[in-house]
């Protein structure tokens, strides 16, 4: 089952993944006496509304503290007037120059992408080779991060230009674009760190916080982790497909995924006839050379984006969410949850270029259709808010982040640890009892049980 | 080889090749790698470049355009609509052709007024520099001159109006005869193509009636028959504000000659409001809050949905999506139009509000 079928109103966030919109007439504040006048009810999708009525936390197994326990609901309220306020200050001053700079963007993409791929021609020649495959690899890089996921973000539709438009746009990624915005803009970025809600903590493959249930099968996860990297964009097509769960037999029916599997494949081998095919072959007697520069090429991309993207929700101090926690929520509780779910990279700004502007993950998150090329900014801005409600703004260099992130994928591959118990201990514990209990079925249970157990 | 074989062998080769260039641009197609180098090349979306930003009066611009390879031409009278980016947003607004035909040099040109508030109208006048590229379509249109030249010709018009009728005037005043031209405009330098205009007067060519309302006030058509005796006898085109058009069409229908006269609106004649609701574009998933007064075009715009559109006033159908649940009011006379998921209803967005909660199929 996606979490579709479930009683958010996804629309708010919409296909274009908005920060949700608040309705107009919505702030009733009563002008001579400060009071708020009308409190709207809790509803399911109120995360339009601004008014937060009441504290709530909802505690999580690890029972580690609520990060917010200093903030009153008038607080959160206001948060969340301050935020809608610096949102509506950038899309006030949207325009020629923003439009110029996606453009330009875009130009030198294209311009790098094909000289690239025309020095790539006679790579048989080793200056010819580093150059074009170096080339291609930012080329591509681009592509993914700055343009392509942030177009389909819907950050650039107010230009209403046809030609980059989240609903027009398609990227060199084996994952079409229409499953990835469904599962990156409609649910990763509503249910951001939501325990049990949000795949993209740890994609279903892995477990990166202490809040979600160990299972022996997480033993390995720094190998899938690795792996993951080295084929991701793969990884993303899988995981936008919801094979995991179709496998499980708890996904889309046969017919939806047979024919949205299809739509996979069919991308991922017109991307690889043109970067193992047609490419080479234009190439002549480069025919080899070109193949291994299109590999690295895609290769690079792939340790690069899944790097970042690892940085973006894995490191230590990045908080997650009960699944209860977000019941009624609202706006200033969405903006919180978004703030203190999301870590940011600091560095350059040809760091900050290369990573789609994802290194403003927290800004990102915050606001995800805003132009990427304005995050940076806002970011001080939010640092700001962050200090002065007493909310952590986790950052770090792109090293940092990255180590962060892995030490995570590693630790948390054991289980939690307890009282007067190692994590190991528990692991070998639960490691035994499994391979007693597949033992005794071998000899006492039905065939497909087994099978089951071991998938 | 015989030349019979030649040309299918030569498209099958073109259409290899572009086969093959496909796959090298996929997930992009040859043509947005081709836009970087010539974006005026055969085959291109149609884009021009504007060559030359002429002033004609304070208000009032011609802007020179070399259209891209694909423009089919046009005929006087008829108009093209034209994309700019303002502010970064690429806005669609229409333009009646002011140039010859057919110039050697192939380039067109359309004649602006800033109008007050004006988005577009202003950009055009007051910030664009010749080098520009915009996005054009191919000119429509039917108010034109037919193939049988009419012996005697009024050309009523105020303000822009006079832009189409220029477009024929520059192209077929010599299959004219007898032609008269009534135009309103504040003073004699608001008259956009005054000295033109008078040029020809002067030299016979046509008769040149000026209406300065800044101190003559508004045309009456009482008065009319005191300016134009014969004007009942000509065919008339008539082309300026709301105003002027319903009063001339009821002046001409009140005499029984309704087919003598023909019109071209700039913008649509607007009656009544609608009561305003939620629309829902599906497939794009977005849903905005439309007042009555807002065409949906309009409303779906604003909020980044890739609208279709034409003339933005209800003639073209450019812009024509069904409605799949809801209702919509016809700015135009109210009408009201309602569709369900099991009977949509083709409806025109530029000219359409939204009546209640309604779903568009876009
Ligand atoms: C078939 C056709 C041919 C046209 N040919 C020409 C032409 O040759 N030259 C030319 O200058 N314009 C022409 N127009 C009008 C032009 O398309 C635009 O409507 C005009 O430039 C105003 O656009 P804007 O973006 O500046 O105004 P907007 O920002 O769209 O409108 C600003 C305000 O002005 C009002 N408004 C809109 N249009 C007009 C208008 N025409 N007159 C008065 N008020 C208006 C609006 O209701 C609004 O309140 C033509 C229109 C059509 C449909
Ligand atoms: S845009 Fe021409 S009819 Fe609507």
């Amino acid at each position: 089952m996606t979490a579709t079928a479930e009683k958010f109103d996804l629309t708010i966030d919409g296909s274009g993944a908005g920060t949700p919109q608040a309705p107009a007439a919505e702030a009733t504040t009563d002008a001579t006496t400060g009071a708020r006048t009308a409190r709207t009810p809790r509803t399911p999708n109120s995360r339009l509304s601004v008014v937060t009525t009441e504290r709530r936390y909802v505690p999580k197994p690890s029972g580690k503290p609520d990060p917010v326990a200093h903030l009153t609901a008038e607080d959160i309220e206001e948060l969340g007037r301050e935020l809608d306020a610096l949102r509506q200050e950038v899309l006030g001053s949207r325009g020629a120059s923003d439009a110029a700079y996606i453009r330009k963007v875009i130009k030198a993409q294209r311009w790098l992408e094909m000289g690239s791929r025309g020095v790539l021609l006679f790579s048989i020649f080793p200056p010819a080779w580093l150059v074009g495959t170096a080339g291609l690899s930012v080329a591509k890089i681009i592509e993914n991060m700055e343009i392509g996921h942030n177009v389909m973000h819907g950050q650039w539709d107010w230009m209403r230009d046809p030609k980059i438009h989240s609903t027009t746009w398609e990227w060199d990624n084996a994952s079409p674009s229409e499953f990835w915005k469904h599962s990156h803009n409609q649910l990763h970025h509503t249910y951001t760190n939501v325990i049990g809600r949000d795949n993209d903590l740890g994609y279903g493959i892995m477990r990166v916080d202490e809040d979600q249930r160990w299972v022996p099968s997480y033993l390995g996860q720094p190998f899938y982790n690795f792996l993951n990297m080295l084929v991701f964009e793969y990884g993303i097509a899988a995981y936008d497909l919801e094979l995991g769960a179709y496998v499980k037999g708890r996904g889309k029916d046969k017919e939806t995924f047979r024919r949205d599997a299809m739509k996979v494949v069919r991308k991922i081998g017109r991307q690889a006839r043109r970067d193992y095919v047609i490419h080479p072959v234009l190439s002549g007697p480069s025919f080899l050379h070109t193949i291994a520069a299109n590999a690295v090429a895609n290769l690079v991309r792939n340790v690069w984006t899944h790097s970042v993207i690892m940085c973006g929700h894995f490191p230590e101090g990045v908080e997650t969410f009960a699944k209860a926690s977000i019941e009624g929520e609202t706006r200033g509780e969405w903006y919180l949850r978004q703030m203190l779910g999301s870590a940011n990279i600091s560095g350059s700004k040809a760091m900050h270029f290369m990573t789609g502007n994802l290194s403003h993950q927290i800004e990102h998150h915050l606001f995800p259709d805003l132009p990427s090329n304005r995050y940076a900014e806002v970011a001080p801005k939010i640092r700001e808010i962050c200090d002065r409600y007493g909310l952590t703004y986790t950052t770090g260099s792109l090293p940092h982040q990255v180590a962060s992130a892995w030490k995570q994928v590693v630790v948390l591959s054991l289980p939690n640890p307890q009282p007067g118990r190692t994590r190991v201990g528990i692991a070998a514990e639960a490691v035994g009892k499994r391979v007693r209990r597949r033992l005794r079925g071998v000899t006492g249970m039905p065939r497909g049980r087994q099978s089951r157990v071991s998938a | 080889m015989s030349t019979p074989t030649a040309a299918p062998r030569r498209a099958t080769l073109v259409t290899r090749a572009l086969r093959v260039a496909e796959m090298v641009t996929t997930p992009l197609l040859p043509a947005d790698y081709l836009d970087l180098i010539n974006p005026l090349r055969a085959g291109a979306d149609l884009r021009g470049r504007i060559v030359d930003v002429r002033r004609e009066t304070v208000d009032a611009v011609t802007l020179v355009i070399r259209p891209g390879r694909g423009w089919r031409g046009h005929v006087p009278g008829q108009y093209i609509r034209i994309g700019v980016d303002v502010d970064g947003v690429r806005q669609w607004r229409a333009y009646s052709l002011t140039c010859p035909a057919s110039a050697p040099d192939g380039l067109i040109s359309v004649t602006v007024k800033a109008i007050p508030d004006g988005k577009v109208s202003n950009h055009l006048v007051r910030r664009t520099q010749p080098g520009t590229l915009i996005m054009l379509d191919q000119a429509t249109g039917d108010f034109v001159l037919p193939e049988q030249r009419p012996a005697k010709v009024l050309f009523l018009t105020a303000g822009s109006g006079i832009t189409p009728v220029m477009g024929m005037l520059r192209n077929h005043l010599d299959e004219l005869a007898d032609v008269v031209v009534l135009h309103s405009a504040p003073t004699a330098d608001d008259v956009v193509f005054g000295a033109e205009l008078r040029e020809l007067a002067a030299t016979g060519r046509i008769t040149l009636l000026e209406q300065h309302t800044e101190t003559a006030g508004l045309l009456s058509l009482e008065e009319l028959a005191s300016r134009v005796p014969d004007w009942a006898e000509r065919h008339t085109w008539a082309c300026g504000p709301t105003g002027l058009l319903d009063a001339a069409e009821e002046h001409w229908a009140a005499a029984g000659i309704g087919d003598r006269l023909r019109t071209e609106r700039f913008r649509p004649t607007v009656v009544t409001a609608g009561e305003g609701g939620t629309v829902t574009f599906a497939q794009q998933g977005q849903v905005v809050e439309a007042d009555g007064a807002t065409p949906i075009l309009d409303a779906g715009e604003e909020a980044g949905v890739l609208m279709p559109s034409g003339c933005r006033m209800g003639i073209c159908f450019g812009c024509v999506v069904p409605l799949r649940d809801g209702a919509v009011r016809d700015l135009r006379d109210g009408e009201l139009t309602t569709a369900t998921p099991e009977n949509p209803v083709p409806i025109q967005t530029c000219v359409s509000a939204a009546a209640g909660p309604c779903e568009i199929e876009l």
